[in-house]
């Protein structure tokens, strides 16, 4: 008796250590963030361009590449969640679509990168940020998918049928009816998605590259937040380190803010 | 009229997965293919590396970075495997109803970090530490996998309490009415009971850190040589990817995607194994 | 009142869900006789579930909770024990060995049938194979499913009937020889069969512990019961011999309940 309520101390004793030490790392790394951050933050980063030692393109450079890659990415994963489940009354091919993607979901990004290098940039013979675009998309295409899935299969049985009911046809009934009731769950679900991409290094290492000027131009070398941070913290000079982590910062800020707005709009409409 | 076009484009979007799934694996296949040919199952067991003269041709053999991935792996698992469940069993059965809901978003927001942020503060704040402690120079195989473990913990933790809050409380309720300590349900009634899905849930965590490249880039060290030590520098496969992927050429270049092959695959085969086996929705 | 036919008995005895403006529970006085069959009826949400609960503490599994009077048990020296008292989680382990609980749904644990009825066994240290061997097999006789599983003990739980799964958790309670076994509407999710079947058992097992059965079923309490307490929204309206209640009650409200003009 002794004996099994003393491992059990031990044992919740050891689990409640574990959560501590996750969080430890979390205030950890939040914390030299912030420290760093606010350290070298300057109002100057975000007028000027990373040639003057300014990070606005990159900022700029980062959005406009996740940006397109939503654009093209939430329609297509939106199309095949729906078809997944309003269409296939889950067929072979729906299994296979709705496992593979979800297995997509974890492919290794770096890999996503090298694929990209050989379809964009070994074929146009230069980087360019629609490389990066590519492979953002990519990226982001089995994480809409799933949601979509996911939120779709919430929206009641009845609802479809009441509409049914009332002579609508089935793509209407889709567009004007489940879609809107499964709204805030997919709106959620793309910014997760958003914030998830926009903060991705390896697709871009070798698709877009990167670019100290600021361009629109997607065809270029495209400026990004976080290859920058790539290169300018293995430079051994003092002010690039410090830029690094001052892009560090404001990507971390910018990721957390997304992702906590997304969880913000599901926890609302839960309440 | 518009309904078909409607309902074809749908099915043309969920052909669209199968078609990149394939097409990546087509595409990295063709652009391997010369090392392919010229190395075959063997690149699998050199390990040296080295370009030709003049820069062409050369031996290429994947051991030591596969061999690296293969100990980072490893060794992060081997930490975030008992931190993961810890904070899943903290989560679902320890904490304070009013702790669980902010100890949770806390957990996933670590999660939502991008890995390069890892990687900075490895680089400048960790690698320091392990230096002092361990000797070496800081970047190596420890700093690397524990980094790595860092990150996989949060999402590891997140899916292995999903798997933990499926058991029925009622079942949990019988086992402390027969006179059972909080261990011991855990450990005989929801261990048991969500044991696949648990297991499920840390392989799939592994697939992640299999492929995970941002958070060790800077940590590994990308050296084409076996550690010795724990504190050694190596490389991996991504590692090696992100940092000599740009200025490979040729044989090199097809070697690289030989590597980036290998991992796709090793990382499909395992998180199918996780999603198909053990996650399996039925 | 001789105090040595009770077992156990609630004395004041309120309880409040944490957050709650008042009371689930107010000042309960209610008596279990030894040997004998108590059951809890009333209509949903009279509480009797949330007294059943009390009666091994198992409400403190989740934080907030408030009891407020006495809840006895007898001990050994012949008196009796504030089990609200009781704080270590030691003796709430050993609460629980003395004070079994069946519930509505069949809980078997994900382990084999043998390891089952063993579990319990094994927590309060029995070692020794052949104990165990034994007082599984006598503690599935005492719940008539020997005959049924005697040859694929080492079987997975899970696979069984839901009446089986039933008498299993009652083997798995009785294989610890508690002094109470609580019953929180044993049969509600068993087919007519097995219901029969738990009731045959539960007359049964009044021999050897005493028993409170929560129930929605009146036939059911009726049958089964020595005593029978009505309940209604929190408070305890009527408790006397169950042929009292059922043929001439005191009370106008329980009345109405028993000929079914309300629930």
């Amino acid at each position: 008796m002794e004996k099994r309520l003393l491992i059990n101390k031990i044992i919740l004793i050891a689990s409640t250590i574990s959560a501590l030490i996750g969080l430890t790392f979390l205030f950890w790394i939040l914390g030299t963030l912030m420290v760093k951050g606010l350290a070298t933050i300057h109002w100057n980063l975000f007028t000027k361009d990373l040639v003057q030692g300014g990070i606005r393109n990159l900022i700029i450079g980062q959005f406009i590449m996740a940006f397109i890659a939503t654009v093209i990415a939430v329609p297509l994963g939106l199309m095949a969640g729906i078809y997944l489940r309003e269409y296939s009354y889950n067929n072979k091919l729906a299994m296979i679509v709705r496992n593979l993607s979800d297995v997509m979901m974890s492919a290794p990004s770096i890999v996503v990168g090298v694929f990209v290098y050989a379809i964009y940039v070994d074929k146009v013979g230069h980087f360019g940020g629609w490389g990066g675009v590519i492979a953002l998309t990519i990226m982001m295409l089995p994480i809409i998918v799933s949601t979509t899935d996911n939120m779709l299969s919430l929206v009641p049985k009845e609802l479809r049928e009441a509409g049914i009911a009332l002579g609508g046809s089935k793509h209407k009934i889709i567009l004007q009816i489940v879609l809107k009731a499964a709204k805030v769950g997919l709106t959620t679900g793309v910014l997760l998605a958003f914030a998830r991409v926009v903060g991705e290094t390896a697709p871009l290492l070798f698709t877009s590259a990167n670019n100290q000027y600021l361009t629109f131009n997607l065809n270029s070398q495209f400026p990004s937040l976080t290859v920058s941070i790539y290169n300018l913290a293995t430079f051994p000079d003092k002010k690039s380190i410090a830029l690094a982590w001052a892009a560090s910062f404001v990507l971390t800020v910018l990721v957390l803010i997304i992702n906590l707005t997304g969880r913000y709009i599901t926890r609302n409409k839960h309440k | 009229m518009i309904g078909n076009m409607f309902k074809r484009f749908s099915l043309f979007s969920a052909i669209s997965i199968l078609l990149i799934l394939a097409g990546i694996f087509v595409t990295l296949y063709i652009y391997a293919s010369d090392s392919i040919h010229q190395f075959g199952w063997h690149f699998l067991t050199n390990s040296i590396w080295e370009v030709g003269e003049d820069d062409e041709g050369g031996v290429f053999g994947g051991l030591i970075p596969i061999t690296g991935s293969i100990l980072t792996t490893a060794i992060a698992m081997i930490i975030a495997v008992p931190i993961a469940m810890g904070i899943a069993v903290f989560l679902t059965e320890v904490a304070f109803p009013w702790l669980i809901k902010p100890v949770s978003i806390a957990i996933e927001l670590l999660a939502a970090i991008p890995s390069i942020i890892y990687g900075m503060w490895g680089l400048f704040y960790f690698a320091p530490i392990i230096q002092k402690t361990f000797g070496g120079t800081g970047i190596g195989l420890l700093t690397a996998s524990i980094v790595l473990a860092i990150m996989i913990i949060p999402f590891m933790s997140a899916i292995t309490k999903d798997a933990m809050n499926v058991v029925p409380d009622v079942l949990k309720e019988s086992a402390y009415a027969m006179g059972a300590t909080k261990f011991e349900v855990i450990k005989d009634v929801i261990m048991p009971y969500s044991k696949r899905a648990i297991i499920g849930s840390v392989i799939l965590a592994l697939g992640r850190a299999i492929g995970e490249t941002m958070a060790v880039a800077f940590l590994l060290g990308s050296i084409m040589r076996f550690p010795h030590k724990i504190t050694d520098p190596t490389t991996s496969i991504p590692v090696l990817l992100a940092n000599n992927f740009s200025e490979a050429q040729d044989l090199e270049l097809s070697s690289m995607f030989y590597l980036a092959l290998i991992l796709f695959a090793l990382s499909f085969a395992v998180i199918s194994l996780a999603k198909f086996y053990f996650l399996r929705k039925d | 009142m001789n105090e040595k036919k009770y077992i156990m008995r609630a004395e004041d005895f309120s309880f409040t869900y944490p957050g709650a403006p008042a009371p689930t529970l107010k000042s309960i006085n209610l008596p279990i006789e030894k040997n004998k069959i108590t059951a809890l009826i009333g209509p949903s949400g009279c509480g009797k579930s949330t007294l059943l609960r009390a009666f091994n503490r198992i409400h403190d599994l989740y934080p907030g909770m408030k009891y407020e009077g006495k809840i006895l048990l007898a001990n050994k020296d012949g008196g009796m024990d504030n089990i609200l008292e009781l704080k270590k989680e030691r003796d709430l382990v050993r609460l629980r060995q003395r004070v079994g609980m069946i519930f509505q749904k069949p809980t078997p644990f994900p382990m084999s049938i043998y390891d089952n009825v063993a579990y319990g066994l094994k927590l309060s240290g029995v070692k020794s194979k052949s104990e165990l061997d034994g007082r599984v097999e006598t503690a599935l006789k005492g719940a008539a499913l020997w005959s049924e599983v005697k040859d694929r003990l080492k079987d997975s739980a899970m696979g069984m009937s839901g009446g089986q799964q039933q008498r299993l958790c009652i083997a798995r309670a009785v294989a610890l020889k508690p002094d109470v076994l609580l019953f929180d509407e044993p049969t509600s999710a068993l087919d007519p069969i097995s219901t029969g079947a738990i009731e045959e058992l539960v007359s049964e097992l009044k021999k050897e512990v005493s028993i409170a059965i929560v129930t929605h079923n009146m036939q059911q309490a009726s049958r089964l019961s020595d005593y029978t307490a009505f309940m209604y929204l929190g408070d305890l309206i009527e408790f006397n011999k169950t042929k009292k209640i059922f043929m001439n009650p005191d009370e106008k409200l329980t009345e109405d309940y028993i000929t079914g003009r309300f629930g």
